[in-house]
């Protein structure tokens, strides 16, 4: 078996009186990628909040190849090696694409902080070329100098992967990555996040869409009502009775 | 990549040799005595400054005041101190100011938007009150501080006597007033803006950029946000100390009143009317508030009556005082409406209208290219 490199041990999250995780526990092999699949509602972008460091769990503990992320800031937890991509794509709007995708690779390359006002980007030649070439693995190559407010919601989702993808994370979380996509782009992107799987990066994937999961995923985890209800392989996933109850049956 | 047509070095090369040109081309417009010239250069330097913080970063400072204030006091002290030499006045200007902007920014960047600028603002307001009562001591209060006969000067007086009456602030030798002075500094203003162009064409000036446009993903992305932000406050901090400490320069005393409310405000019209986040708009507001402030108000109806004593009398008695209460002391009326016209049809300030001009100048010249590239990033998004 292969080393287990994220572990959630016990994580608990209340929102007021209503409690969005109750006792959650995961554990995520390296390199392989899980699917994290539920209801609207289950806390599945809760669990993601908790692992990048935007939400303290209120009990448990987040480790990550035996840094413990659980209180840490977010960029201490990206600079660790986990990167994110957003439901809503945090990218930056008034920038170039180029631009968008240069900020990560001097991350990547300086830290989280480098005071480095000397130097000027047009002699950035490596972290250019490096750059383009990401853009051109999520084709958009072409629009690279165009401002990336002005992308199609699809082509956001893909040049937001781009930024994350620069950073060489080790862990990437991905919150329903194809969400507004055409068929067409899914499958592209579905493509992409293969040819990541052979470069033996870690993936959580949060999908609605079944095509995406069946897919992608290794293993399947099924969250429902803050707590894990089934897992395991896609197959044995879809066969557990009790998945079909959360999400055809819902309610009590 | 907005302005990829001209290259940086011609760029520079225009506006020194424009700055350096001020009293040339300046003279038409009856604004080339030395006094106006050296305040378009240190405001200039003040408003550069300033847009490091707010054009890069998006954070809006209302305190900037206060550190023009500390450059022109630490400058006095200099002078009263050590020597009337303008160069260790000038680096205990922007030292002070660096110093005084790394403890405020410390503390107002813990917040963001309204909530920093109340911060700055407050703290300015803190300064300026010490400055004015609690602080007597070292800044003579309500009064200002100045050089006096009785000065120590340690190392003016290890080289020369001192003279009768007071003596004037100088660079080795040469008198820092009149043109002299103004030349001074229009170089410090062309250093500035040097340094202000290689902050912009930085990946550390990238990165203010991404601050001001999603500080959320900077945190996402593994950056720290605060120092670099806190980075860029000490720098715009030193600029505003250099500025003051040339007022000190030019016309050597200091008083609380440059550190009012007023004077942060001040710098903010001139970023936001010569154009936010540019490179030469800031110096333009500049450039034109303290044109606005000096000529413009000069102006009084019997000028008025002479450029339009070609009209029959009737009409002009009514021109001129329909005019006159645009000019002298309405000058503030004259500019409040400009500032309305310019952020109402152009939001990015005059630059924008100058772009614009430019653009459309060269899309009737050849179609066909240019509007492709223009029309694809205007793009509304979705």
């Amino acid at each position: 078996m292969e080393k287990l490199v994220l572990h959630l041990d016990n994580i608990q999250k209340n929102f007021g009186g209503l409690s969005a995780l109750k006792d959650v526990n995961l554990q995520v092999e390296e390199g392989t990628t899980h699917a994290i699949i539920g209801p609207n509602g289950a806390g599945k972008s809760t669990l993601l909040n908790v692992c990048v460091g935007r939400l303290k769990p209120d009990m448990g503990k987040v480790t990550f190849d035996g840094h413990e992320l659980t209180g840490r800031k977010p960029h201490e937890i990206a600079q660790i090696g986990v990167a994110r991509v957003f439901q809503t794509p945090e990218i930056f709007p008034e920038l170039s694409l180029l631009e968008n995708v240069m900020i990560p690779a001097f991350s990547k390359r300086d830290g989280a902080f480098r005071l480095n006002g000397y130097q000027q980007l047009s002699a950035q030649g490596e972290l250019r070329a490096e750059a383009e070439h990401i853009l051109e693995d999520v084709g958009l190559q072409e629009l690279m100098h165009h401002i990336a407010g002005s992308l199609s919601r699809g082509d956001k989702r893909r040049l937001e992967l781009a930024m994350c993808l620069i950073l060489r994370p080790r862990l990437l979380l991905l919150d329903e990555p194809t969400a507004g996509m055409s068929r067409h782009d899914t499958n592209r992107t579905i493509d992409l996040l293969k040819q990541i799987k052979s470069r033996g990066m870690t993936k959580i994937i949060i999908e609605h869409d079944m095509h995406v999961v069946f897919s992608l995923a290794d293993r399947v985890s099924v969250l429902a009502r803050g707590q894990i209800i089934a897992g395991g392989t896609p197959e044995e996933v879809r066969e557990d009775p009790k998945v079909k109850e959360a999400y055809l049956g819902g309610a009590h | 990549m907005k302005n990829g047509t001209m290259n940086d070095l011609t760029r520079f090369a225009i506006f020194a040799g424009v700055v350096l040109a001020m009293p040339l081309w300046l003279e038409p417009l009856g604004a080339n005595y030395p006094d106006l010239l050296q305040k378009f250069a240190i405001y200039g330097i003040f408003a550069i400054g300033f847009n490091i913080l707010f054009g890069l970063t998006g954070y809006l400072s209302f305190g900037h005041a206060a550190f023009l204030g500390i450059g022109s006091y630490a400058a006095v002290w200099s002078f009263k101190l050590f020597t009337m030499n303008a160069i260790p006045a000038v680096i205990f200007g922007v030292l002070f100011a660096g110093l005084l902007a790394y403890v405020i920014g410390f503390l107002s960047l813990r917040r963001t938007g309204i909530y920093f600028s109340i911060l700055t603002l407050a703290f300015a307001q803190m300064s300026y009150n010490l400055a004015y009562s609690v602080l007597t001591p070292i800044t003579n209060g309500e009064t200002g501080l100045q050089l006096s006969q009785q000065d120590p000067r340690i190392i003016d007086s290890l080289f020369v006597e001192a003279g009768a009456g007071l003596p004037s602030t100088n660079l080795f030798g040469m008198k820092m007033s009149g043109y002299p002075g103004f030349y001074f500094c229009a170089v410090m203003l062309i250093i500035c803006f040097f340094i202000s162009m290689r902050i912009f064409r930085s990946p550390f000036g990238l990165m203010l950029k991404g601050i001001k446009s999603n500080q959320n993903r900077m945190n996402y992305t593994g950056l720290n946000t605060r120092p670099y932000a806190l980075t860029a406050f000490v720098i715009s901090g030193m600029y505003a100390g250099l500025a003051g400490s040339l007022l000190a320069v030019t016309d050597p005393l200091a008083g609380a009143e440059r550190m009012q409310w007023t004077a942060s405000g001040e710098v903010v019209l001139m970023t936001i009317l010569g154009g936010v986040g540019t490179l030469v708009g800031p110096m333009i507001g500049a450039g034109l508030i303290k044109y606005f402030e000096n000529i413009f108000s000069a102006f009084n109806n019997n000028v008025l009556a002479d450029i339009f004593s070609f009209l029959p009398d009737s009409v002009s008695e009514v021109v001129v005082s329909v005019l006159g209460l645009f000019v002298g002391s309405g000058w503030h009326l004259t500019l409040g409406l400009l500032f309305m016209v310019v952020v109402i049809f152009l939001p990015g300030g005059i630059m924008e209208g100058i772009d614009r001009v430019i653009s459309k100048f060269r899309s009737s010249r050849q179609p066909v290219a240019d509007n492709k590239t223009v029309s694809s990033q205007n793009q509304p998004g979705e």
